[in-house]
């Protein structure tokens, strides 16, 4: 048997594993499940120490000697007092650190999610879509508010809102069921094809 | 002592961090950004992903010590956890190596195909949908039908005119719909970032003292 081939046989293995969920939870399904979760935390850790702390910690303290990055290093310590009952508030200072760059969260919100979407949103409306993605946005921004009640005149017109979600949400369903069925395809190639080679 | 110096650094840190948004002054973008916050950052956060790590292993042995339902399979998260760990920091990371051996042959296929298995379950929430029958349901499945066929062969084969119709749903309803959930999302966040940063939201430093 090649090494190729027996790769092969354990990615199917484990992809058969996780399909006998289709049929019904089973003991096959809950160890490549549990498995899963084991290799995707281990690659995690491999990939935090090679990528982050070995360049960024270990490297220049010891090799450049730039001792101040000691005291950034005893505060990420500080969050596993998040253990501790006794010492447990030590660990809210390096979330505090963390939690600085809310600020810049502020300006840079304001800019990409506000900013931008309302000068794309305000431009001439030269077109019949235009004209109809202008009274959208507005309908869906207005069902959101709550202060006012929906009824009447401006309930009727909140009420388009709903229509223009139900229309979005649908085209996100369905950009996503074909997502997921890409996904089943290439598995179910990867079974007929490179492991069981029919299909050549 | 135990909140309100964390709520300081909150603060000022985050003040700090607006300026840094709006000045292109050399302190604030190359002494304050690039030289303290990036390295510092880079510095503490290994251990944010350490504690992740104990936090699911310790769940995961008391389970055993428990005996908690299906504990056996939890010995299978500490194989897989302490197999990968060992080949990465035994072999290191590079291809042809045991740990991208395993990422390739283990993790990736089982990922893809956990994904994958969400067909399915959708197919049947979209059952479920269309059975409530009310007329927002319908609005919804019928989006989604015309997305979904347009970008098959058998869409076109059904009306040449469904890629149309598809792109249309996409450029304008939905398009018109993402934007002012964005613009809702988006006051919400600047709202939230706000609240932390005048020290009116306090939840993420936890409870007690």
């Amino acid at each position: 048997m090649s090494f190729e081939l027996f790769s092969n046989l354990v990615g199917a293995f484990f992809t058969l594993c996780i399909f006998s969920f289709l049929y019904k939870d089973n003991p096959f399904y809950q160890m490549s499940e549990q498995l899963l979760v084991g290799i995707s935390l281990g690659y995690g850790l491999v990939f935090t120490y090679e990528r982050i702390f070995i360049p960024f910690v270990w490297q220049p303290i010891v090799f450049k000697h730039n001792f101040i990055l000691i005291i950034p290093t005893i505060l990420g310590a500080l969050y596993l007092f998040r253990f501790s009952r006794k010492l447990g508030w030590l660990s809210r200072y390096p979330i505090a650190f963390s939690m600085m760059s809310v600020g810049m969260g502020v300006p840079l919100g304001i800019h990409a999610s506000i900013l931008v979407q309302m000068r794309q949103g305000m431009v001439p409306l030269e077109t019949v879509n235009l004209f109809l993605i202008f009274i959208g946005t507005i309908a869906v921004l207005l069902y959101f508010f709550f202060s006012k009640a929906h009824s009447g005149t401006y309930g009727k017109f909140v009420n388009v809102g709903k229509w223009y979600m139900m229309i979005g949400f649908g085209a996100s369903f369905g950009m996503t069921v074909m997502a997921r069925i890409s996904l089943l395809i290439g598995r179910i190639q990867f079974l007929v094809n490179d492991v069981l080679g029919l299909l050549k | 002592m135990k909140k309100t110096v964390p709520l300081l650094i909150v603060i000022l840190g985050g003040l700090i961090f607006v300026a840094y948004a709006f000045s292109p002054h050399k302190f604030l973008q190359d002494d304050f950004y690039n030289k303290f916050y990036v390295p510092w950052s880079y510095a503490s956060a290994p251990f944010g992903a350490l504690l992740g790590i104990i936090s699911l292993s310790m769940m995961h042995s008391s389970k055993i010590k428990r005996r908690a339902p299906k504990w056996q399979f939890s010995y299978f998260f500490f194989i897989g956890f302490i197999a990968t760990a060992l080949a990465g920091l035994i072999g290191g990371m590079q291809k042809g190596g045991l740990l991208m051996w395993m990422f390739e042959n283990m993790q990736m296929p089982m990922s893809a195909t956990m994904f994958s298995l969400l067909a399915f379950y959708m197919a049947s929430a979209a059952y479920k949908a269309f059975r409530a029958r009310s007329l927002e349901a319908t609005v919804l499945l019928a989006a989604a039908i015309f997305v979904m066929l347009a970008q098959v062969p058998l869409g076109v084969k059904i009306s040449r005119h469904l890629p149309t119709i598809s792109q249309w749903i996409l450029d304008v309803p939905n398009l018109a719909s993402k934007r002012g959930i964005a613009l809702g999302v988006g006051l919400g966040s600047v709202a939230t970032s706000l609240k932390i940063l005048l020290g009116i939201e306090r939840s993420y430093l936890g409870g007690g003292d």
